[in-house]
């Protein structure tokens, strides 16, 4: 049963941002009831069927890795967590509305969990700030997740929502915008349910059909020419 | 004119206070944090303006600036707004945003936060009880009333922290105490940890299952309470939900493990770091002064002990001391009274500096560890109300650092408090929390290494 069979898709936010209540409502399509601090990485598993609907549908088994912690935890801990990092085939990134900080910090977030997978060899590939580069070469499929919509204010869902928006297009991946304490967000045939079902869909294919132009799932294509001339320099 | 300039100093100053706690508030508590009620940043920052003003009186004392009838003036009203503070507004707020966060009670909000200040009131009155400081002929709501009790508790709250500190300082710095970490210990454990968590992995991909075929078939498994479900399951005689439950615990456990396994990982790395930073020249620096410290510490402890056994309270100030000494002793004569105002000024500005540099940072370390964005909020004017019962009482007991003719403007204000029986409390606290450092940082220490030597 191997390593090999698996689809690991880390989920990675602040804490205290809904991660634990957003896995729990994806793998068992109820709503968490007593949230915890979350302590190191708790697993959940997600049964998905991937081309839902067509001749080619097959079940697979997504796992989904919570990471607990904050970007600025200590190195020891940092170092901890990157054991989770290894061969990571998709990256649900999680923040709450109503904390802007939140949003903020996942750049910070992706380029820990992104650095760890492109550096093979431990040197780290930038100084921590932002590149717009590496993420358009980004080969892992990104998902952007805002909780605690219910607490955002009417009048003030628009401003929110179009920060999102710009905040999604930087990572060049999906968002969705929803409650973890109500599961009609991701009822059956809701956009939501589409996009994540989308996502999901990508990440499976990425990590079974598009074998041939990785060896390892998660390193990018190497002719490329454009942008990332910092990761070029360290393959060979 | 100059009695102007010298107030409009002496307002200058406390705003810049103000600031500083504003800013310290801004880029270091809740740098990662959103700040949604400014209250609490605005009570923060006047409670530290506030404390740094009683400092900065002291030191006005000393050098003469200002003078003395509105010194005492600046005194006796700063002294009444902190008590303001740190008995009424500080301790309402957190009831406010403790009955906050709990759902049920947000409706009647005010009621509730009222009812927890009341209690507050309750026991930090019964606090005054069994301590004798008071003679009882003052009124219920005088200064001295609150000082006390406010005082009482800052000065365990400096003991518990001086005695951890003094045990706890040449601990981290030496690295005599650092275990040996090898890469290879990190690399098993970390192997330990991915075992554990496919273990999980394979559990829960079983259970999914279960559950899928389980509701495919209709049968009811998100509520095992439910009575009619309960009834039907035994009636049919499904294993499914029985299993479910055996698996269900088996992963609990291995849960449990997994954050164990992190929790050691982590703390390998931390001592990995360590013994790297030792190698360099600040790790050595440190080192040495590790020694220093320890032998500061047995010091103090002995000195504690001393004072405790033998009832005795030091009559006179270090400076006036240091001073007799090099007069009597060593012969060298000098303009007494002006070196005493200079070395006392600067030995007491040193405590000053130094106390609020430590707590500051004891605080933020305190509030990085357990803060969330729930109880942010709550923990900051916890810290607020524990920063200045800490200065209040840094006051009571710097008292006994300064030379007679200073002291005498802190004995006015203050009122009549035993100041004797606060420096023995302090001297008995410092004791117990020493002592019990010690043993604490012992048992952690010796049971270490064994829990990495099990294969």
């Amino acid at each position: 049963m191997a390593s090999l069979d698996r689809v690991k898709v880390l989920v990675l936010g602040d804490s205290g941002v809904g991660k634990s209540s957003l896995v729990h409502l994806l793998c068992q399509n109820q709503v968490l009831g007593n949230p915890s601090w979350t302590v190191g990485c708790s697993v959940d598993v997600r049964v998905h069927d991937y081309k839902e609907g067509t001749p080619e549908e097959k079940t697979y088994y997504i796992e989904l890795w919570d990471v607990g912690g904050s970007v600025g935890s200590a190195s020891s801990v940092k170092s901890t967590r990157a054991v989770f990092y290894n061969s990571v085939n998709g990256i649900i990134l999680v923040h709450d509305l109503t904390n802007k900080k939140s949003s903020q910090n996942l750049y910070r977030w992706s380029l820990e969990a992104l650095n760890r997978d492109l550096a093979p060899t431990g040197v780290l590939v930038t100084n921590g700030d932002y590149d717009r580069e590496q993420f358009a070469d980004n080969q892992i499929p990104l998902l952007v997740i805002g909780t605690k919509l219910d607490q955002i204010h009417e009048t003030k869902r628009h401003e929110v929502l179009t920060r999102i928006a710009f905040l999604a297009e930087d990572f060049n991946a999906e968002e969705i915008n929803l409650d973890c304490t109500n599961p009609r967000y991701l009822a059956a045939g809701s956009s939501n349910a589409v996009k994540l079902s989308r996502f999901f869909d990508k990440v499976v294919e990425k990590r079974y059909f598009l074998r041939e132009s990785n060896q390892i799932a998660g390193f990018p294509d190497r002719k490329r020419f454009g942008g990332g001339t910092f990761k070029s320099l360290h393959y060979d | 004119i100059s009695t102007l300039i010298s107030e409009s100093i002496f307002f200058l100053l406390q705003v810049l206070f103000f600031g500083f706690g504003w800013l310290f508030f801004m880029r270091q508590l809740f740098k990662d944090y959103e700040v949604r009620q400014y209250v609490v940043q605005v009570i923060f920052s006047v409670t530290f303006a506030f404390s740094c003003t009683m400092f900065e009186l002291i030191i006005f004392e000393i050098l003469g600036v200002l003078n003395s009838s509105s010194r005492y003036f600046h005194w006796k009203m700063n002294l009444c707004v902190i008590l303001l503070i740190l008995v009424f507004m500080v301790p309402f707020y957190i009831g406010y945003f403790i009955v906050s966060n709990i759902r049920l009670l947000h409706k009647q909000r005010l009621l509730f936060s009222c009812l927890l200040w009341l209690t507050f009131m309750y026991f930090f009155w019964k606090l005054g009880d069994p301590f004798p400081i008071l003679s009882p002929k003052h009124g219920i709501l005088s200064i001295e009333q609150l000082i006390s009790r406010v005082g009482v508790i800052g000065v365990t709250l400096m003991a518990l922290l001086s005695g951890f500190g003094a045990v706890n300082c040449p601990y981290t710095y030496m690295s005599y105490f650092l275990r040996n970490v090898t890469d290879a210990d990190i690399l098993a454990l970390e192997r330990r940890l991915l075992q554990t968590m496919d273990m999980i992995i394979s559990k829960k991909k079983r259970m999914a299952m279960a559950r899928r075929t389980m509701f495919q078939k209709g049968e009811v498994h998100n509520k095992p309470s439910r009575f009619w479900g309960m009834i039907k399951s035994v009636a049919t005689s499904a294993p499914g939900s029985e299993n479910l439950t055996l698996i269900q615990q088996e992963v609990d456990a291995l849960e449990e493990l997994s954050r164990q396994l992190f929790l050691e990982t982590a703390d390998l790395y931390a001592t990995k770091e360590r013994i790297e930073y030792s190698k360099t020249f600040k790790g050595k620096y440190f080192n040495f002064l590790g020694y220093f410290f320890s032998i500061y510490c047995v010091w103090k402890i002995f000195m504690a002990t001393i004072n405790i056994v033998f009832d005795r309270v030091g009559k006179t100030d270090p400076v006036t001391r240091g001073i007799e000494i090099t007069v009597n002793y060593l012969g060298i004569q000098f303009d007494v009274k002006f070196w005493s105002q200079h070395i006392s000024f600067i030995l007491v500005g040193i405590i000053i500096v130094t106390s609020i540099r430590g707590l500051l940072i004891t605080l933020t370390k305190f509030f990085y560890a357990i803060s969330s964005s729930k109880s942010s909020n709550v923990i900051v004017l916890l810290l607020a109300q524990i920063m200045g019962m800490y200065f209040v009482s840094s006051v009571l007991l710097i008292r006994m650092s300064m030379p007679l003719e200073y002291r005498t403007i802190i004995t006015e204000v203050l009122g009549e408090l035993q100041f004797n029986f606060y420096h023995r409390w302090f001297d008995v606290i410092f004791l117990v929390s020493a002592l019990s450092s010690i043993l604490f940082l012992y048992l952690a220490h010796k049971q270490a290494p064994e829990k990495h030597m099990a294969p």
